[in-house]
């Protein structure tokens, strides 16, 4: 069985003006299903351009990439849809909630775009409200949820469509540290369930909680490993421990 | 995805911003508004005045010497032969004589200014298919003697003798008239209208105007087939007889209710041409408003597209946004149009209901407009590339 995500020599290159911008430059990853990665690195290092492409919203400049075995390099606009529609389930920063619709039509919607009927869309929807817990919250509209609540609808709404890959691009960013844990808890549980989970962070004590880290560094991985080989994270995995 | 989906959607996105909406309608409400009112008046209009000339009936021809100098004429002995000769396509002449009329009741002081007093021949009341309720009408006798008598409309009857006037005297411009008839009330008995009218002999009208010459007949053609070979018949004996094809005319009701209506017609798509640029510009007005709801919405496409919205879904969701718009306009348009077109109607006493036809039809545009004019835009929208849509705030 192929990888779920096989990158090889990756390139991103931003033209700004005369000068040449490697978002990425030269990235090589592959990610087997039912894996936990979290790619860290400093801002502007190339972190979401990596995971843009990796969620087929954005095509690579140079060298190919592999969802699920197929090089998508070729496909359409229409294409990507479609596959991001089947295979990926994002978990934006900003949680990217529409604001006119209530909170089960907001998860809905991918469903909605993959064909289902308005029956299954429903069920479908609230079974991925209950499990972030907020199938009580269905009628209600996303600006009438805390931060925290809008940011696990938005997860129920990267699971309805049960995606093969979930990507989560800093989920915690906009949170406070007590409901950023609590979605990391949800991301987790969703790990243990078997799902294959993608987390940006440039928090290392969130990083540590994932299996796998990739740190980038100008655009080039500079370490892929376990989170206790990872220098930087280890230590703030302990400091971290201390702290609790 | 499907199209009822699309349509709440629509509604819902039109209805959270109410003014916008009105506001973008509104050339369309006004453009649709004028169309169905321009059509609908000048149906009715054009329905009046063929309506009028029907009334005159269909199979007349009215011929016309103006040769003034009497060298050349047609006289009526030759009129009422040539109708003999004729008389698979020409069913009848009179003469007409018109003087313009003063009446006054002889033993009344009451005095009327009819528009005028027509010398006829006895032929006349068929032709016209005019009748006579007190009384009979003028006779061939009348007209052989030059009598002074004289066939009155109700509104005489009733202005200067209180009805009953058989057997009244009458004062034509001066001289004593007997009034030998009346004929049937057609209209409302008022000053102007078809009952409004005075019949003499027309060698007595002839003789009061101090011509001897008759200028003017009415012919009858036998149907209304016959019209335009009677009209050549007639152009041919004129030219025998005339010479000159500049000292005649020859006009038959047909064909003069045929150029009214394609007159008329004309105006019509002219009045409604300009109409239409009130729709051009409501449809821009609609593109307007929906490039800047893509603009507006940029995120919310990013977000569609990033969640699997195909290029159709994004584009089906504004055209059909702006298609809803437009409809919306297009029916208030339409429910103004018909109470403008009532109003107007009752103020110019027309018949002005529009058709179906012209309210589908204008539906139809409405509809059309915004689904045109919401295309660029959604193709736009559909065309977002998702991580720049993403990214915009
Ligand atoms: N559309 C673009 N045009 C030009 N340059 C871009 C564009 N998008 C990203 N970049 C550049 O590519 C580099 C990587 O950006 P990226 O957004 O991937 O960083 P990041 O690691 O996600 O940072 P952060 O942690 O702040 O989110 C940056 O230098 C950025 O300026
Ligand atoms: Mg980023």
């Amino acid at each position: 069985m192929p990888p779920l995500v096989e990158m090889k020599d990756i390139y991103k290159i931003y033209h700004m003006g005369d000068t040449e911008i490697h978002a990425l430059d030269g990235i090589s990853l592959t990610i087997e299903k039912g894996e936990f990665v979290a790619i860290v690195g400093q801002s502007g290092s190339g972190k979401s351009t990596c995971m843009n492409i990796i969620g087929c919203l954005d095509v690579p400049t140079r060298g190919t990439y592999r969802l699920n075995g197929k090089d998508i390099s070729k496909y359409s606009d229409d294409e990507l849809a479609m596959v991001r529609n089947k295979m990926l389930g994002f978990i934006f920063q900003q949680y990217n909630l529409l604001p006119k619709l209530t909170v089960e039509e907001n998860v809905a919607l991918p469903l909605l775009y993959g064909g289902y009927s308005d029956r299954e869309q429903k069920i479908r929807a609230h079974a991925a409200l209950k499990k972030v817990g907020l199938d009580s919250k269905a009628k209600n509209l996303p600006t009438q949820l805390s931060g925290g609540q809008q940011q696990r609808v938005s997860i129920a709404r990267a699971l309805a469509g049960d995606p093969s890959v979930i990507l989560a691009d800093e989920p915690t960013g906009a949170l406070d540290s007590r409901t950023g844990r609590e979605v990391m808890t949800f991301l987790r549980n969703l790990h243990k369930e078997g799902n294959t989970i993608v987390l940006i962070t440039h928090d290392n004590s969130i990083a540590a909680q994932a299996k796998r880290i990739v740190r980038i560094t100008d655009g080039r991985i500079v370490y892929d490993g376990p989170a206790e080989g990872d220098k930087i994270v280890a230590m703030q995995d302990r400091a971290g421990e201390d702290e609790a | 995805m499907g199209i009822g989906k699309c349509f709440t959607m629509a509604l819902s996105s039109i209805l959270s911003s109410k003014m916008r909406s009105f506001l973008t309608m509104l050339g369309i409400i006004i453009g649709i508004m004028a169309v169905i009112v321009l059509v609908s008046l000048m149906n009715g209009l054009t329905g009046q005045v063929t309506d009028t000339f029907q009334e005159m009936g269909t199979t007349s021809i009215n011929v016309m010497v103006m040769d003034r100098s009497a060298t050349r004429e047609l006289e009526p002995d030759e009129a009422f032969e040539f109708v003999d000769e004729n008389k698979d396509y020409i069913s009848n002449v009179s003469p007409t004589v018109s003087t313009s009329a003063e009446l006054k009741a002889s033993g009344y002081d009451d005095t009327i200014t009819a528009s005028s007093a027509t010398g006829v021949a006895e032929t006349y009341a068929e032709m016209k298919q005019l009748n006579v309720t007190q009384g009979r009408f003028i006779q061939y006798i009348d007209v052989d003697r030059e009598q002074r008598v004289c066939v009155i409309g109700t509104y005489e009857a009733q202005e200067l003798f209180g009805g009953n006037a058989v057997g009244e005297q009458i004062k034509i411009n001066g001289q004593l008239f007997k009034v030998v008839g009346v004929l049937e009330e057609t209209e409302d008995s008022t000053s102007g209208s078809a009952d409004d009218v005075v019949y003499i002999p027309y060698t007595t009208a002839a003789k009061m105007n101090g011509t001897s010459t008759i200028s003017s007949y009415l012919f009858t053609a036998v149907d209304e087939d016959s019209v335009t070979t009677a009209t050549a018949l007639l152009e041919d004996l004129l030219l025998r007889k005339i010479g000159d094809e500049d000292y005649y005319t020859v006009t038959d009701m047909l064909s003069m209710i045929d150029s009214m209506t394609e007159m008329l017609d004309l105006m019509e798509t002219i009045l409604v041409a300009i109409a239409g640029i009130s729709l051009l510009v409501g449809g821009i007005g609609i593109m307007n408003i929906m490039l800047v709801s893509v603009t507006e919405r940029t995120r919310e496409i990013g977000i569609r597209k990033s969640l699997g919205a195909r290029q159709i879904h994004i584009m089906s969701q504004f055209v059909i946004e702006a298609g809803v718009i437009s409809c919306i306009g297009g029916v208030i348009g339409i429910i103004l149009g018909i109470i403008f077109s009532a109003i107007g109607g009752s103020l110019l006493d027309i018949n002005a209901a529009p058709s179906v036809g012209a309210i589908a039809i204008s539906f139809t545009i409405s509809a059309g407009i915004g689904v045109a004019f919401g295309f660029l835009p959604a193709k736009k929208a559909a065309k977002l590339n998702p991580i720049d849509a993403l990214r915009y705030d």
